[in-house]
């Protein structure tokens, strides 16, 4: 997959480093804005109260 | 099958940057929103505490998301400062530590039960292994610093709703006394079980008495 992303990125060599850096930005910056934290609610980590059954989630 | 092959490990690679990218995320990113939103619940409390003529905030009920006082831990550091918001949903605890709706608000009689989160999002309570018995919590509203101090602490099951009792794990009894609760998970980085420390109001004084002594030296 990686190698055939490398292959496809135009440019020659600084058009695919400067491709690469871009791509990986991007995807961190939708891991840490979206996914990360849809998925942070649902681990148990963030439980800490005791169940009152009050403004519980 | 090289492809194959490396398509599998190339699969692996992806998940385990996946999962270590997360951990990142979980120690600081959560940890920045939540200061953002610190500083924010605390320039609003201020300006609320200044206007002139508005009720303490301290008067139920309050409305969910709202700061509606300053919590102060000296063993956790003289920079441990966190306003406390109303709410224990989620939502809430994101910003900082939560005042369980329906428990007696700071200074009262009966039980002042606030929730925070030990890891992620800003580790507020982080350390609350290490409170001690005699280990002074120092409440701010807007007239009043409030002292309590640690009289015990216990390990229960999530369950356990008795903690936020008027009187401290005897609900049903008609509290006489100025009770203070945190709650938060434990261990770390799980929620099996909640540590739970409980404390009695020392004093209280008027803030134009100066901060309390418990916050000095």
């Amino acid at each position: 997959m990686y190698a055939w992303i490398w292959r496809r990125l135009p440019g020659g060599l600084p058009g695919k480093i400067i491709g690469s850096l871009l791509l990986v930005a991007v995807v961190s910056a939708v891991l840490f804005f979206y996914v990360f934290p849809w998925v942070e609610p649902r681990l148990p980590t963030s439980d800490v109260t005791v169940d009152t059954g009050i403004g519980q989630s | 099958m090289r492809t194959f092959a490396r398509g599998v490990g190339e699969l692996f690679i992806t998940l385990g940057l996946l999962i270590l990218l997360f951990t990142v995320y979980d120690f600081y990113g959560t940890g920045i929103a939540t200061s953002r939103e610190q500083g924010t619940l605390s320039q609003d409390l201020h300006e609320r505490w200044k206007r002139p003529g508005a009720k303490p905030d301290t008067v139920d009920p309050i409305r969910i998301g709202l700061g509606l006082a300053v919590l102060r831990i000296p063993r956790f550091g003289k920079g441990w400062v966190k306003v406390v918001v109303e709410g224990v949903s989620l939502a809430d605890l994101r910003k900082g530590p939560g005042h369980y709706p329906g428990t007696s608000v700071p200074g009262a009689v009966g039980n002042f039960a606030v929730a925070g989160h030990r890891a992620t999002h800003g580790n507020g309570f982080f350390r609350m292994n290490e409170m001690r018995a005699g280990d002074a919590v120092v409440v701010e509203t807007r007239d009043t610093w409030f002292t309590y101090r640690v009289t015990s602490s216990e390990l229960v099951l999530p369950s356990d709703v008795a903690v936020l009792a008027p009187v401290p794990d005897h609900p049903g009894v008609v509290p006489t006394q100025r009770m203070l609760t945190l709650t938060t998970c434990d261990p770390w980085y799980s929620a099996t079980h909640r540590l739970i420390v409980h404390g009695i109001l020392e004093s209280a004084a008027p803030k134009s008495a100066g901060p309390p002594s418990a916050l000095a030296g």
